[in-house]
């Protein structure tokens, strides 16, 4: 089959688990419907076929950790007319930007045998601290009706259906009975952005803010709630310091509370 | 209006006697500690002999030991929830041989009983017909549903420290808007309803129970009920004039004391049961012949609420949504409908994750110290 008038898809991989592509092999149902929309030109973790670029839309996983990523990640971007991130770590910088914190000398030589084979940057940052990018689909891992939403949204050159308010929204839209009122149970949902469908919040848990931050968090007010529920502030930088540890407003809070803490 | 009155175990036929007549039969029940409206199949499903304690920001289930089964305040959930439930396709259209074709969505025929309607929500559903039905374009979802449900309401027992519904005049006492209301009366080991009809489906359905008229005894315990829990409302909103305290004070700097308390996560708004905004979402699938308009619950704390083209969200601020809502809720909506956007019933305090109280804001906008 032919694919010359469709559009060139290639899906990239930075430091990452590999979670968020693999959402998009996880649509079993979508994918061969995708398959005929979009020519898959890269996707190393369905297939070894690369096709060159350019590329009409580049679905970005992972942070920029390395020199080689730097580089690599400019070139991506000249090569693709949409670059969407998806994911908490090519949105903020994942988990892997704890090392942010820390010094990464001092990890590479407790964790690896031979420090100096490691060669790496100081941080784990986002996409779009170095490039340009076109759309950010927040989570860990993403939501694939989301992925397939932003790809439909891609293809019908159109604002992609995801909204960027609270989890207590699609909490409540759910009928879902909220965990922090009812029973004490510290929650981040109200400061963290919708599209997971406030799974934790359905199974009496508090959210764990997988998704990031919604659109105008206000951590310091929830912040204050949540030491009314007992929370230290050793608890608050942990909280806000998981997978989107350095999006900017969590990256923010948590130091906050450092400083206080000292 | 003449007072009837019905055994507890005759709770089970009223639920019968809607079901024959093709009515889902809705109520209070117990879930994820909370007392919500869901399907229920009989009153063993009610919240047999359990109570709440509200306050901003808490909600806690605690028992009773009389087998009490309203003997509560209103939960999280609003009927909203039914008649204007959070998503819902207004239309589809397909492409046929090169044609467009629009499919209309039409309205849903279910028929719900709602069990245990307190005066606050009758009140609520008045104003949401007045959203919904008054002006020149009917919602007819809402229309259809509304028209065909049958209110079984409750005389309110017990009130919570976040209960207000005296201040806005639509309770504890129901007074119209129900087909039947009961009053819940547990005395020297009788459990029993008063029972009032407030309608002709109300009579017809009555005429399936074994009741009673009512005692002088029996009407006068119930008069009693209801003032005490008339009573035990501690909490006012001052209303006098409450739209020129709005438009006076817009800049009023208490507006930046509540924004840095506010977290903008829309729970007052999802919870309330006025509150009746929503969005719209093309939603298309991969073969580009289908698309459907769906309408979902949207919230003016969100910030796509006030997008407009070329300028971005007009309330970037959080000062600026809470602004927004609360001068709506409690003075434009006067102005736009005749009635305040407030029935009082507390909602939005009790499930507000940090506990904003509108009534202390307001108060506070007055200059008085709470």
């Amino acid at each position: 089959m032919s694919h010359s008038s469709t559009p060139k898809l290639a899906v990239w991989k930075f430091a990452s688990c590999d979670g968020c592509q693999l959402s998009l092999l996880d649509c079993e149902d979508e994918l061969l419907a995708i398959s005929e929309k979009l020519e898959i030109a890269h996707f190393l973790e369905a297939s070894r076929l690369q096709i060159a670029g350019p590329y009409d839309l580049s679905l970005v996983e992972g942070s920029i950790t390395t020199a080689q990523d730097l580089e690599k990640i400019q070139k991506i971007r000249q090569q693709s007319k949409y670059l969407v991130c998806i994911g908490a770590c090519a949105t903020s910088g994942g988990i892997q930007a704890l090392r942010n914190f820390q010094d990464v000398k001092e990890f590479s030589s407790a964790v690896y045998a031979k420090p100096h084979y490691i060669e790496t940057l100081k941080t784990s940052t986002s996409i779009a601290s170095h490039v340009l990018v076109d759309f950010e689909l927040q989570g860990c891992p993403i939501n694939k009706k989301q992925l397939i939403e932003v790809i439909l949204a891609f293809l019908q050159q159109r604002q992609p259906n995801i909204p960027s308010y609270s989890v207590c929204v699609e909490c409540k839209q759910a009928g879902k009975v909220c965990v922090m009122v009812a029973s004490g149970t510290p929650c981040l949902g109200p400061v963290t952005h919708a599209g997971c469908g406030a799974v934790c919040p359905a199974y009496h848990r508090g959210c764990y803010a997988c998704y990031g931050p919604m659109e105008s968090p206000n951590t310091q007010a929830l912040s204050r709630r949540w030491q009314d529920l007992g929370a230290s502030r050793k608890d608050l930088v942990r909280v806000f310091r998981t997978f989107n540890a350095y999006a900017n407003d969590f990256h923010k809070i948590s130091e906050f509370h450092e400083k206080k803490e000292k | 209006m003449t007072a009837f009155s019905i055994d507890r175990s005759e709770l089970d036929s009223l639920f019968q006697a809607l079901k024959k007549r093709g009515y889902e039969v809705v109520g209070p029940t117990l879930q994820d500690q909370a007392i919500v409206y869901d399907y229920i199949e009989s009153s063993a499903e009610l919240p047999v002999g359990m109570s709440d304690e509200q306050e901003a920001g808490s909600y806690r289930l605690k028992k009773r030991s009389d087998g009490a089964l309203f003997a509560y305040a209103v939960g999280p959930h609003a009927w909203k929830k039914f008649l204007h439930p959070s998503h819902q396709r207004l239309w589809t259209v397909k492409k046929q041989k090169g044609d467009l074709q629009f499919i209309s969505e039409k309205p849903n025929s279910i028929r719900y009983a709602f069990i245990g309607v307190r005066a606050c929500d009758i009140a609520a559903m008045q104003v949401q017909d007045k959203v919904f039905l008054s002006g020149t374009e009917k919602n007819y979802f809402y229309k259809e549903l509304r028209e065909n449900t049958f209110i079984v309401g409750v005389n309110c027992s017990h009130a919570v420290s976040t209960c207000f519904c005296t201040s806005m005049q639509t309770g504890p006492k129901l007074l119209s808007g129900f087909d039947l209301s009961l009053t819940e009366l547990i005395e020297n080991e009788r459990h029993i309803f008063l029972l009032k009809c407030g309608s002709k489906k109300g009579e017809e359905v009555l005429q399936e129970l074994s009741y009673d008229q009512a005692k002088p005894a029996e009407q006068e315990a119930a008069q009693k009920l209801i003032e005490n829990t008339s009573q035990q409302i501690n909490k006012n909103l001052d209303v006098s004039n409450i739209q020129e305290l709005f438009y006076q004070n817009y800049e009023h700097s208490h507006w930046e004391d509540v924004a840095e308390r506010c977290l903008s996560c829309a729970n007052c708004t999802m919870v309330c049961p006025t509150c009746f905004c929503t969005t719209v979402e093309d939603v298309s699938d991969l073969s580009g012949d289908h698309s459907e308009r769906w309408q979902k619950w949207d919230s003016c704390f969100s910030l796509d609420f006030s997008y407009t083209h070329g300028t971005g969200p007009r309330r970037s601020s959080i000062k600026s949504r809470y602004r927004q809502w609360l001068t709506h809720k409690l003075a434009t909506w006067i102005d736009q409908f005749g009635s305040s956007g407030c029935v009082g019933c507390g909602r939005c305090i009790t499930w507000c994750p940090v506990g904003i109280d509108l009534t202390q804001e307001v108060a506070a906008l007055r200059g008085i110290q709470k």
